[in-house]
C-alpha cells in the first residue's frame, strides 16, 4: 500500500476560477484556505487560523473568535431557516473549540425584491435563539444589493468566546492516545440530505428535517464533567463525518479506524442516499459533533450526550489506532476495510 | 430497509463467502460490467474476502467513463450558448472535456442544471419558454427509457424547446467487443437493472458462442457473492449458461413497455465508446418523428478541436487489459479532484473506485 | 451504473405514484410500468418505476440463501 499523494489543485488544473467546490469543505476547500488564506494571513503565528474557533489573548484573557457566512438555498427548510443556521453555526464553532460563547455579530446581504416578512422570519428566528443560548447579537450590518446579484439573503456572523480554563487542548486534539474512542453526537447526514431533497423535489412527506442546533448546552455539560477526558471536539458540517476524521488524522502518527455497523444514520436518509448514491459520511450536519475521548469515559460521555434531546441517537463510531498512520479506515459489515478521503468535491446525485 | 437490507445480512455473506472458497478450484477472472457494482464491490470491499482464485475486473459499465470526449465537447459547447439550459445528471458535471467542463463553464455563467429524473427538465423548458433546454442523454438500457418519456412527454406537450444531446448505449455489443478483442475473461457478472428492462437473452451468445458464464446480478453484497457462486459453480462443471441471480427483480423477457418505448424514440446506430472506440450498433439516436428534439439538428454549435490528454490509460483500464494503479498518471496528475480520465470522474469509474477506497 | 431502489408505492393517481422508502415519500412515475398496484415494491430509476418485485422470487432467494448458510454451519 503505497502512501497516499496529496491532491495537487494548483499543479495541474485549471485555477483561473473558483468552483462551488471550493466551498463544498473538502479537499478543494482546504487547499483554497492553505494555499491562499492562511499563506497570506497568518503574519502572527500565535494568530493561526484555526478551522474551528481560532484562539487570541487581550489583556491576559484568552478569547476565541470564528466568523462564518450562511448561503443556503432554500432559505426555509424542515427543522430550520437560514437564521437557524447562522446562530448555531457560530455558537457551535465556539463551543467545540472549548469556548463559552458571549456575542455575536451579525450581516445581511440581501438581495433587492427579497419579502420583508422573509427576512422577519429569519431575524426572529435567530433573536429567539440568541436569547435562549444567553449570547446576544451586539453588532450588525446590512448591505443590499440589485436583483440576481445575491440570492435572496446571505448571513455572516462572528462569535466571541472565553476559552474554558480547562478545555483549550479540545479544538486541535493534540492529546488524543491510541485506544482513544471517537464517538459521534447522533445520526449524520439529516441536515445535507433534507436541503439536497428539498431542492429535488424529494422527500414529498417531509420526514428529513434538519439536524441544526446548538450543541453549547451538551458540550458544556460534558466538559464540566470531563475536560480531560475529551481529547478532541468537531461539528461535523460540510464534508460531514468523514472529512472531520480525515483532517484529524492528517499528518499524524495515529489513525481512526470506524466501524461501518456503529455508525448511526436515519433510515429516511439512508433511503434518500441510496437513491441519490450518496454516502451519509460526507453529508454535511449541522448539529452533530465528532467527540475523541478517554475509552474510560465513554459511556458516561454517551450518557450525558443522551440526556440533550440533540444528543439523542449518539454513538460510539471508532478507535484511535496506530495501524494505518495518518489514515481514516472503515472497517465494514463483513470485516472487509476501505480507506476514507476526505470529501473530493461537492456531492452531486447521481444515476449511476 | 425493506428488500435491501435483507440482502446485506453478514451471517449470509459469510456463509457464501466459505462456499465459495469451498468450491473454487481453477484461476478465474469475472467481469463486471455495471460501475454499480463496481461500487458495491469497492463500497463492501468485497474482492477481500474473495479467494485467491477469482480475480475481479470492471468493465465498461459506467456510462459517465464511456462516453466519448467529443460528446463532452459537445455539450460543452451547448452550454456557452447564452440561450441554452444544460440539463444533466450529476455524473456528468465534472467530465473533462478537451478543453473545459461543464462545471467549469458553470462557474464562468454558464446554465448547467442538474437533475434526478428528467422529465423535471420538460418542466423546466415550459417554464423557460425563450430558453432551449438541452438534456444531456447518457445511460444504457436502465436509464434509456426514462429520457425516452421525456421526449414523448415534450412531443405530445408540443414543448419545442426540449432537446435532446443523446449519446445512449446498448450494453451487449460493448461486451461483444471485450471478447473480441481477446481479453481474457471466463464469466460476466451481467448488469441487474440493465436486465430489468432488457431481459436476459440479451446475454445468450455469451455462453454459447464464447463459453462465458454469463450470470445476472442485483447490487448488493449477497446478490455479488451469490452470482460469483453461481458463476464458479457454473465454471468449475465447465457448463457457461445464462443464469439470473436478481430475478426478484429481473424477468426473462424483461420490461416490454419500456422496450417499447425506447423503440418508438430511439434506433441503433454506431457510436464511439471512450478508451474503445467505435462499436457498431451500440448507440441510439432519436427517431426522425422527434427530429425537433434532437438537440444536434436544432442548435448549431462550434465544437472546438479535440485534444486527448496524453499518458492517460483509460481505454486499457475499460477494457480490463489494466489496472488504475498501472497508470502512470494516478495519484499523480490524475486525482479525484482533477480527473484527467473518464474513469476517474465518475464514483463508479474503476480509478475513482481505487482512489477512494483502496489506495 | 443505473442506480435503482427499491420503494414501496403507496399512491397512484394515474401515472403520478408516491413511493415510499425508509419513511420518506417519493414520486414515482408509473408510465414504464403502467399496471403497477398500491402496496408493491418497485425499482425506481430517475424518477420512474422500471420493474416491480418479484416476491415470491425473492423469499425463494432467501430461502435458498438459508439453506447454503445452514449447510455452511453443520
Amino acid at each position: 500500500m503505497k502512501g497516499r499523494v496529496p491532491p495537487i489543485i494548483y499543479m495541474n488544473s485549471d485555477r483561473s476560477t473558483i468552483k462551488l467546490d471550493h466551498g463544498s469543505g473538502g479537499t478543494q476547500s482546504h487547499e483554497l484556505i492553505e494555499g491562499l488564506f492562511r499563506k497570506r494571513f497568518s503574519v502572527n503565528q500565535n494568530l493561526l487560523m484555526s478551522p474551528d474557533a481560532s484562539p487570541f489573548i487581550i489583556g491576559g484573557q484568552k478569547l476565541r473568535v470564528t466568523t462564518d457566512s450562511y448561503v443556503v438555498d432554500p432559505l426555509f427548510f424542515q427543522g430550520g431557516n437560514i437564521g437557524t443556521l447562522a446562530v448555531c453555526g457560530t455558537i457551535n464553532d465556539l463551543a467545540v473549540s472549548g469556548a463559552v460563547p458571549k456575542a455575536l455579530t451579525c450581516g445581511f446581504i440581501l438581495e433587492e425584491g427579497f419579502p420583508l416578512s422573509d427576512l422577519e422570519l429569519i431575524v426572529d428566528t435567530m433573536a429567539e435563539l440568541s436569547k435562549r443560548l444567553g449570547v446576544p447579537i451586539i453588532a450588525g450590518d446590512t448591505k443590499v444589493v440589485d436583483k440576481g446579484k445575491v440570492d435572496g439573503c446571505f448571513i455572516n456572523t462572528t462569535g466571541i468566546g472565553l476559552e474554558r480554563e480547562d478545555s483549550g487542548h479540545v479544538s486541535l486534539g493534540d492529546q488524543v492516545i491510541e485506544g482513544d474512542v471517537v464517538i459521534l453526537s447522533g445520526p449524520m447526514g439529516d441536515h445535507g440530505m433534507t436541503i439536497m431533497s428539498a431542492r429535488h423535489g424529494l422527500d414529498l412527506s417531509h420526514q428529513l428535517s434538519s439536524d441544526c442546533a446548538p450543541l453549547y448546552a451538551m458540550i458544556s455539560a460534558i466538559l464540566n464533567e470531563h475536560a480531560s477526558d475529551v481529547r478532541f471536539m468537531r461539528d461535523a458540517t460540510r464534508g460531514g463525518v468523514a472529512t472531520v476524521c480525515c483532517e484529524w488524522v492528517e499528518d499524524r502518527t495515529l489513525g481512526i479506524e470506524l466501524m461501518e455497523d456503529h455508525l448511526p444514520v436515519r433510515e429516511s436518509v439512508r433511503g434518500i442516499c441510496e437513491i441519490l448514491g450518496i454516502d451519509p459520511l460526507y453529508v454535511a450536519n449541522e448539529g452533530r459533533m465528532v467527540i475523541i475521548a478517554a475509552s474510560a469515559a465513554a459511556d458516561r460521555i454517551l450518557s450525558i450526550l443522551h440526556s440533550f434531546p440533540e444528543g439523542e441517537g449518539a454513538a460510539i463510531i471508532g478507535t484511535v489506532q496506530k495501524i494505518s498512520p495518518s489514515r481514516v479506515v472503515l472497517r465494514t459489515t463483513f470485516g472487509s476495510s476501505r480507506f476514507l478521503s476526505m470529501l473530493s468535491g461537492s456531492q452531486l446525485p447521481r444515476i449511476c | 430497509m425493506k428488500w435491501i437490507d435483507e440482502f446485506r445480512d453478514k451471517t449470509i455473506v459469510k456463509a457464501l463467502v466459505s462456499e465459495i472458497k469451498k468450491i473454487s478450484k481453477t484461476p478465474i477472472r469475472l467481469m463486471e460490467v455495471c460501475g454499480g457494482h463496481t461500487m458495491a464491490i469497492h463500497r463492501f470491499g468485497i474482492q477481500q474476502l474473495l479467494p485467491s482464485t477469482i480475480e475481479l475486473l470492471s468493465g465498461p459499465g459506467c456510462p459517465v467513463c464511456v462516453t466519448d470526449q467529443r460528446y463532452i465537447d459537445h455539450a460543452i459547447a451547448l452550454a456557452r450558448h447564452t440561450d441554452v439550459i444544460v440539463a444533466t445528471f450529476g455524473d456528468l458535471i465534472r467530465v473533462p472535456g478537451s478543453s473545459s467542463s461543464l462545471e467549469k463553464e458553470r462557474s464562468m455563467g454558464a446554465d448547467v442544471r442538474i437533475f434526478v429524473s428528467p422529465v423535471d427538465a420538460v418542466d423546466v423548458a415550459k417554464e423557460n419558454p425563450l430558453k432551449k433546454v438541452v438534456f444531456l442523454g447518457i445511460g444504457f438500457e436502465t436509464t434509456t427509457p426514462t429520457i425516452a418519456m421525456s421526449i414523448l412527454q415534450a412531443y405530445n406537450e408540443d414543448v419545442l424547446n426540449y432537446y435532446v444531446l443523446s449519446a445512449h448505449k446498448i450494453m451487449p455489443p460493448a461486451m461483444r467487443a471485450i471478447i473480441d478483442e481477446n481479453i481474457r475473461i471466463n464469466g460476466y457478472i451481467c448488469p441487474g437493472h440493465v436486465s430489468s428492462i432488457s431481459g436476459i437473452g440479451i446475454y445468450s451468445e455469451f455462453p454459447e458462442k464464447y463459453g462465458v458464464s454469463a450470470v445476472v446480478s442485483g447490487f448488493e453484497p449477497i446478490d455479488i457473492l451469490q452470482s460469483i457462486l453461481m458463476s464458479v459453480h457454473q465454471l468449475e462443471s465447465n457448463k457457461p449458461r445464462v443464469e439470473n441471480q436478481y430475478n426478484r427483480f429481473v424477468q426473462p423477457q424483461g420490461n416490454l413497455v419500456a422496450q417499447q418505448i425506447v423503440s418508438t424514440v430511439f434506433s441503433p446506430i454506431d457510436t464511439y465508446w471512450r478508451g474503445i472506440g467505435m462499436i457498431p450498433l451500440s448507440g441510439l439516436s432519436l427517431n426522425s418523428t422527434f427530429a425537433q428534439h434532437i438537440a444536434e439538428q436544432n442548435i448549431e454549435v462550434d465544437i472546438e478541436p479535440l485534444k486527448i490528454s496524453s499518458g492517460c490509460i483509460c481505454g486499457d483500464i475499460l477494457r480490463g487489459l489494466k489496472r488504475p494503479t498501472d497508470c502512470p498518471l494516478f495519484a499523480t496528475v490524475c486525482s479525484k479532484e482533477n480527473p484527467v480520465g473518464a474513469c476517474m470522474v465518475s464514483n463508479e469509474g474503476a480509478c475513482a473506485a481505487y482512489y477512494l477506497y483502496e489506495q | 451504473m443505473c442506480l435503482s431502489i427499491p420503494v414501496k408505492i403507496e399512491a397512484i393517481d394515474g401515472v403520478q405514484a408516491i413511493g415510499e422508502l425508509g419513511g420518506s415519500t417519493l414520486k414515482v412515475r408509473l408510465d414504464l410500468l403502467p399496471d403497477t398496484l398500491v402496496g408493491e415494491y418497485v425499482l425506481l430509476h430517475s424518477g420512474f418505476a422500471i420493474e416491480r418485485l418479484n416476491e415470491s422470487d425473492a423469499l425463494n432467494t432467501l430461502s435458498l440463501l438459508q439453506e447454503i448458510m445452514n449447510d455452511e454451519m453443520d
